[in-house]
């Protein structure tokens, strides 16, 4: 069912943990629906210098997170939130179509870790 | 090392039932409905079959009718059963907890043909009450459909009692029997079932044959029509490779039933005994009396079941989960809901069906890795908090 690229990534994904200095957290769905996303941002003159990830949810979900961190690292917020969840999907070599409502999941907490970090900014 | 945990969803082949079937594929392949030599040979073949499956369960020779399998034997019990019923107003009892092949069977009836289904809930335990099957009879009741023992959570089903109740009142009794035909004594006048089906490859035996027992004297519609095979029940010619197999593997399992219950349920109990000790926040779904020998159902708290499952996997462990991700559906297991477990726990679940092949040391190496995995899986988990080892739903 998935390819071998997911489950390598699954069994071994980047930026898994928690971000104690994150200054934007995203968090998306619920444990009722099986799937919950929560995304980590440590955004430095609107650069994002680091991201984490936190996953209950499927092998798609996590490997998603994976390699969605992995993308955003390094950017700056506007370009990151170009990121789709298609180029997502592309980069693990695809995923199985049933599969595609768990990997939006990473973009969705990508854009609520951003909205917060604006919020706070905002704040300030 | 490789591990196949995954015994309720399929069997592997036995051997002898394998050699069994060899010849009726090339030498003896003749269709038993002719009348030639070539014909009579397969026939005696399959005539032989139906008679061992029969005496199994203490049936008769003529009250075996073959199909392709569980599914098909549930649905031709149910809509069979139905369309032969001249009533105005038609009633179905059953479970909440049966196969996709009876719960399905029942809302296509529902739709198409306004039949009114109770769907009898269950305890914590994955038991029916055998009262709330007397409460949910009504006149207009046509036939009363509890499965023998759960795929899911393994609960064995008192289906004596509700068979007693049954022929009391003078309903039909249909029983899916798919899980329980290898571990289980089944005899089918003690037990008062009118109908029974059955699946070869849930007890080593090959895919895509299976067994509806009918009554004698007991009349249904016949759902695939065509020829005159199965006494005119069941059309289609007869795959007398696969009933050959199938006869076999059923002998060959009910004589092993008593060693190999005792074997697997040692290692059933040893297995549950310790993940519950060892591993925290880890749920058994159903109860443990009254549960086939073979199945383990857990749920551990706080991760997903489908990134349990491939994570075995990934070490060679086949298991099945209930979660809605490994079932491409949204819902998770009705199974496991209708006992009563918060629908996080339910994407939880995880399913270990041993087989009479399971080892001590393949449970031995199962535990282990499963252990790594919920370790590993909790410390990604936006549930749960590694340093203070404990998790929240909110
Ligand atoms: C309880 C039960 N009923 C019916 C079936 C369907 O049997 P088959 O695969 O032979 O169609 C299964 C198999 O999953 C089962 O477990
Ligand atoms: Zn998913």
């Amino acid at each position: 069912m998935y390819n071998e690229k997911v489950l390598k990534v699954f069994q071994n994904p980047s930026n898994a943990g928690e971000l104690q200095d994150a200054n934007g957290v995203g968090t998306i769905g619920n444990a009722s629906c099986g799937d919950i996303m929560k995304i980590y941002l440590k955004i430095v003159d609107d650069v994002i210098v680091d991201a984490k990830f936190k996953t209950f949810g499927c092998a798609a979900a996590i490997a998603t997170a994976s390699v969605a961190t992995d993308m955003v690292i390094g950017k700056t917020v506007d370009e990151a939130l170009k990121i789709k969840n298609a180029d997502v999907v592309d980069f693990l070599g695809g995923l199985p179509p049933q599969k595609i409502h768990c990997s939006v999941l990473a973009e969705e907490a990508i854009h609520a870790a951003v909205e917060d970090y604006r919020n706070r900014q905002q704040a300030k | 090392m490789r591990v196949y945990l995954d015994n309720s969803a399929t069997t592997r082949l036995d051997n002898d039932a394998l050699e069994a079937m060899l010849p009726y594929f090339t030498e003896k392949y003749g269709n038993p409905s002719s009348l030639h030599s070539f014909g009579r040979e397969a026939l005696k073949a399959v005539d032989e079959a139906r008679a061992e499956i029969a005496s199994l369960i203490g049936a008769k020779t003529n009250e075996i009718y073959f199909t392709s399998g569980g599914s098909e034997s549930d649905n031709w019990a149910l809509k069979g059963a139905i369309y032969q019923s001249k009533a105005k107003v038609k009633h179905i009892v059953t479970t909440a907890i049966e196969h996709p092949a009876i719960i399905e069977t029942c809302e296509y009836l529902e739709k198409k043909d306004g039949v009114k289904v109770s769907y009898v809930p269950v305890g914590k335990d994955g038991r029916v009450d055998v009262e709330s099957i007397k409460n949910a009879v009504t006149d207009d009741t046509v036939i009363v459909s509890v499965m023998f023992a759960n795929n899911e959570m393994g609960a064995i089903q008192p289906i004596k009692e509700i068979g007693a109740f049954c022929r009391e009142e003078g309903i039909l009794f249909h029983t899916d029997a798919v899980q329980a035909m290898d571990s289980q004594a089944i005899d089918v006048n003690d037990l008062n079932i009118d109908m029974l089906s059955m699946s070869a490859h849930k007890f080593h035996g090959p895919k895509g044959i299976g067994a509806l027992y009918i009554r004698s004297g007991v009349r249904i519609e016949r759902l695939i029509a065509g020829g005159h095979q199965e006494r005119r029940g069941r059309a289609g010619t007869t795959d007398t490779p696969l009933i050959v197999g199938m006869a076999a593997a059923l002998k060959k399992a009910v004589a092993m039933r008593d060693e190999v219950n005792a074997r697997v349920q040692k290692l059933r109990d040893d297995f549950i005994d310790r993940v519950l000790k060892e591993i925290p926040y880890t749920y058994l779904n159903g109860g443990r009396e009254h549960r086939l020998p073979n199945n383990i159902n857990f749920s551990f708290g706080y991760i997903e079941g489908e990134s349990i499952l491939i994570n075995l996997d990934l070490n060679g462990i086949a298991v099945s989960s209930g979660s809605a991700c490994s079932s491409g559906s949204l819902e998770p297991s009705h199974v496991i809901l209708a006992l009563g477990v918060p629908e996080e726990l339910a994407h939880s679940s995880i399913r270990f069906s041993l087989g009479r092949d399971t080892t001590e040391e393949e449970m031995e190496y199962t535990f282990n890795v499963l252990k790594e995995t919920v370790e590993k899986l909790r410390s990604i988990s936006p549930l749960f908090n590694m340093e203070k080892g404990t998790g929240s739903y909110v």
